[in-house]
């Protein structure tokens, strides 16, 4: 039995009105992947931060055991210092900055103020090496995608002899490929020996890689369990989180689909900034009426791209192609035009593309259909209120009022906020872009009853996700994505995992 | 279902309340104890009548732009060139009225277009080339100022015919001539009824509204401090009425002004064009994903900016009685101070124009009262700057607090 390296006992942590964390106990043992889960809002990232000081010693309950003392760390750099390291789910590097100065910031190898550039590279090129990433010391952050970032955060931490290595999410912006070099990164640093902390939502990658699992809920730790004990299965984790078993996470429907909505035909687009580069090739796909279609494929494939060259020519440049509702060709030139023809398209960035965050939930619920709520111009605040006042109900937004601001909402009540904004604009067809990424499994749950719901009044959806699991589960048909084609069309019979990895990876053979 | 972490809802506390609309008592309470300062230290200056008629005069023109100029900020943006247009437009209806003799009926609405054409000069290289503001109205400041220079060729142009004049220093005739002037207190009965039936008409639609939202669930400010704000109101709005109505009565220019601040007040809170501003200043990707027209609407913001300033140029030059290549040097930065003393933010999407009036008022009466102390130009910048550090720190400080 290998010696704890940190134990956090009985840690309590109470914000104004609200115990964020009671009575936490936590024991991670050198050398192992512990992997931390529970719902959004649980309380793992205030744990996190107790552990790394943001919150100083003093402001929290219980004590901090590491390395065999306790400790009190009063800033971010004290516990640095020891070797704990924490990546955040939001990466912190300046983008127009290389790699090595990324990755001695603040932390530059220099003698008196001067940089040495010699010593930084060649120690930027070691750090690489080890993280598995074949890129320039020298080059932009901006210029390398998310999936490399992350490593570069990773040789960042271990620049700064790292001994117990904590990853926010450390794969949630990653596609499939990148996370799995993620975590396989993770196994090959423990057995050098170190130790690492995971915080994750995908319950499969825990599984993948955890030695040890501790389960929080509502602020206080339901359990630890032991992944070398016993086989530990998904639904095991799910009651724990939930506290209760959770027999199907994809609600039941019964398709009934009707006549034929959205058709898109012969649609090539090029790249928004590389202008003479195409970068969708004759993209042909249909939603009808009931339908829930979904859209698989790796990050980069176009998937993004498509949905919102289609709505209003929001993204890329020379857009040819057809498009159609219920047979009829529409004008879907801007993206007024697109809404009035019946679209709607729900992004998958809601903080930044998809919602005012400084703004209450009833102004961001009628913003897309303000005419809906006005005469002549002139906003009827009460037709106003009484139209959020019904969403924030039928799409159950657990806030203290409509009047509540969107940024204090948590990640599924901003999601379902989005929804209501496209909703209240009576679209035909919903797109769908990655609608539950970043949200709990409860509020994930809700979210498919939602979409279940709409498609049963008769509307189409169109999902586009990174989760396979999620996309099997509530779609009728899958259109396969890569590089920029579309590659397969799956029905929900022919449709599983196995089926749509082969259709990209053969089609990635082709080119 | 799911577990949720929201506060359990509760009735919040008028201590909460007053935390929540600190900003915008705060900054009521910051006139009113400013405005009773200098009364103290001016020995009783400030508030005779014909001072608080210059008062209105010389801070006229700052708040009609500061109304323009919220939008803008609000919008996520800046215009510098308020000040240089000011002076331009001044020089073009100087020559319009004086050289050319042109009505003066034909030259302000001319006026009003040309300055609406300058702002969507600039406009036009913030909403569609995309070129930060800044930038732009920067250049517009310089190419408006120079413009100013080459067509007064350096010198000024005035007098202006009388007729136009009265667009600064008029006042509404009496109406209601029911006592006579040369021995009645009250000089101008129609100003003292204005006035009045202005706080009865706010006092009816303060309780109106709060009725009809009380009917229909939607949430009301605590009772105590409605009516501590409906009289503070009522109180120096019948107090100044008082004394003007004690001197010549209502300055054409400040019925202008209440006009555009009504107009104003009900475009930002009221109106599908306002909310579209303060949705696109939060988030404008966001904004243009729900179908808002941003460049459009950027554009048609700057274009009002220039007709407010237009505005401005004139009554500065009726009050002067002259245009000058020197008119409205600075004054974007007042204009701007305003809109930030009252609370707007300058990442955008933030701001009232009820804010930035009263913030202009402040450093109206400031500058007012300091003159009237003798203090110099020196000293009313300094404090005018320290001012508005401190409004924007107690912004700053409320939110990290919050």
């Amino acid at each position: 039995m290998t010696k704890i390296l940190l134990e956090m006992r009985g840690i309590t942590k109470t914000f104004p009105g609200v115990k964020a964390l009671d009575n936490v106990n936590l024991q991670v043992r050198e050398g192992e992947i512990h992997a931390l889960v529970g719902e959004n809002g649980a309380g793992k990232s205030t744990l996190m931060k107790v552990l790394s000081g943001v919150y100083p010693a003093g402001s929290y309950e219980g004590d901090i055991v590491y390395d065999g003392e306790v400790r009190q760390f009063s800033t971010i750099s004290d516990s640095e210092h020891l070797g704990i390291i924490i990546i955040h789910q939001e990466l912190a590097l300046v983008p127009l900055l290389s790699i090595a100065e990324n990755i001695f910031l603040g932390n530059e190898m220099a003698s008196g103020g001067v940089i040495d550039w010699r010593q930084t590279f060649a120690r930027t090129r070691e750090l690489l090496a080890k993280v598995g990433l074949k890129e320039s010391p020298a080059t932009l952050i901006t210029d390398i995608g998310v999936g490399k970032q992350q490593l570069v955060e990773i040789a960042k931490a271990l620049s700064k002899k790292v001994r117990l290595l904590i990853l926010d999410e450390p794969t949630a912006s990653l596609n499939e490929t990148d996370s799995d070099a993620l975590l396989t990164l993770l196994m090959e640093f423990r057995k050098q020996g170190m130790t690492s902390i995971i915080i994750s939502h995908k319950l499969n990658e825990i599984k993948k890689v955890a030695d040890k699992i501790t389960v929080i809920r509502d602020g206080g730790t339901v359990e630890t369990l032991d992944c070398h004990k016993e086989e530990i299965g998904e639904d095991r984790i799910i009651k724990g989180m939930v506290g209760r078993a959770m027999e199907d996470r994809y609600p039941k429907r019964e398709p009934k689909i009707g006549e034929m909505l959205l058709e898109v035909k012969n649609w090539n687009v090029f790249h928004q900034q590389h202008r003479d580069r195409q970068f969708l090739h004759d993209i042909n796909f249909s939603v009808r009426a009931g339908e829930v279609v979904g859209i698989a494929g790796l990050m980069g494939a176009g998937r993004t791209e498509t949905a919102m060259s289609v709505f209003g020519r929001s993204w890329g440049h020379k857009i040819t192609g057809e498009v159609k509702m219920r047979g009829q060709p529409v004008d879907v030139s801007t993206i007024r035009k697109a809404i009035d023809a019946g679209l709607a398209y729900v992004t998958e960035d809601r903080k930044h593309l998809g919602l005012v965050l400084m703004n209450n939930i009833m102004h961001n619920t009628t913003l897309a259909n303000l005419p809906g709520v006005s005469t002549s111009g002139v906003i009827d605040e009460r037709r106003e209120a009484k139209v959020a006042t019904d969403y924030r109900a039928r799409l159950r937004i657990r806030s203290h009022s409509i009047y509540q601001e969107a940024v204090n909402l948590s990640g599924g009540n901003q999601q379902k906020v989005v929804l209501s904004k496209w909703l209240f604009t009576d679209p035909q067809v919903l797109i769908l872009d990655e609608p539950t990424r970043g949200i709990d499994i409860g509020a994930k749950y809700e979210i498919y009853s939602i979409i279940n719901q709409l498609a049963a009044e008769g509307k189409g959806i169109l999902m586009i996700s990174s989760e396979m699991p999620e996309l099997l589960g509530t779609c009728d048909r899958i259109y396969v994505m890569n590089e920029g084609r579309i590659v397969a069309e799956l029905s929900k019979q022919e449709a599983s995992q196995e089926t749509i990895m082969r259709a990209i990876m053969r089609s990635g053979e082709k080119h | 279902m799911a577990l949720e972490t929201s506060a359990p809802s509760r009735q919040p506390s008028l201590g909460d309340y007053l935390k929540a609309n600190i900003r915008e008592y705060g900054l009521l309470v910051a006139l009113v104890v400013i405005m009773i300062f200098f009364q103290v230290i001016t020995d009783g200056v400030l508030f005779r009548p014909v001072n608080i008629t210059n008062l209105v005069l010389q801070n006229s023109f700052i708040v009609i732009m500061a109304l323009g100029m919220l939008l803008i900020i609000v919008a996520g943006h800046i215009d510098l060139s308020v000040g240089s247009i000011v002076a331009f437009i001044g020089a073009i209806s100087a020559i319009m009225l004086v050289k050319w003799e042109i009505h003066f009926l034909i030259v302000v609405p001319a006026c009003l277009i040309l300055g609406g054409v300058l702002g969507a000069a600039q406009g036009y290289w913030v909403a569609y080339q995309k070129i930060p503001s800044f930038i732009v109205t920067l250049a517009g400041m310089l190419v408006f100022r120079g413009l100013t220079y080459l067509v007064l060729q350096n010198r000024p142009i005035g007098p202006f015919p009388p007729d136009f004049q009265l667009l600064s220093t008029g006042f509404v005739p009496d109406l209601l001539p029911l006592g006579d002037p040369a021995t009645s207190l009250i000089k101008n009965y129609f100003a003292l009824i204005v006035i009045l039936a202005l706080v009865g008409y706010l006092i009816y639609s303060g309780f109106r509204e709060r009725s009809i939202n009380q009917r229909h669930g939607t949430e009301n400010e605590p009772f105590v401090f409605f009516l501590l704000q409906l009289i503070i109101i009522s109180a120096v709005a019948i107090f100044l009425g008082f004394q003007l109505a004690t001197y010549r009565g209502l300055p054409n220019v400040l019925v202008v002004m209440g006009v555009l601040i009504a107009l104003y007040t009900f475009v930002t809170t009221r109106s599908t064009v306002g909310r579209r501003i303060y949705a696109m200043g939060g988030n404008e990707k966001a904004a243009k994903l729900s179908g808002i027209n941003t460049e459009r609407l950027t554009f048609y913001t700057f274009v009002n900016m220039g007709v407010l300033a237009a505005l401005a140029g004139m009554i500065i030059a009726a009050r002067l009685n002259s245009a000058t290549p020197k008119a409205g040097v600075g004054f974007e930065l007042d204009v701007i101070a305003a809109c930030f003393i009252g609370g707007a933010s300058a990442s955008g999407g933030v701001g009232r124009i009820m804010g930035a009036v009263i913030g202009a008022f402040i450093m109206g009466v400031m500058n007012n009262g300091m003159s009237i102390m003798g203090l110099g130009i020196d000293y009313q910048q300094l404090v005018k700057g320290l001012v508005l550090l401190a409004a924007v720190f107690f912004d700053v400080y409320n939110k990290n607090k919050g």
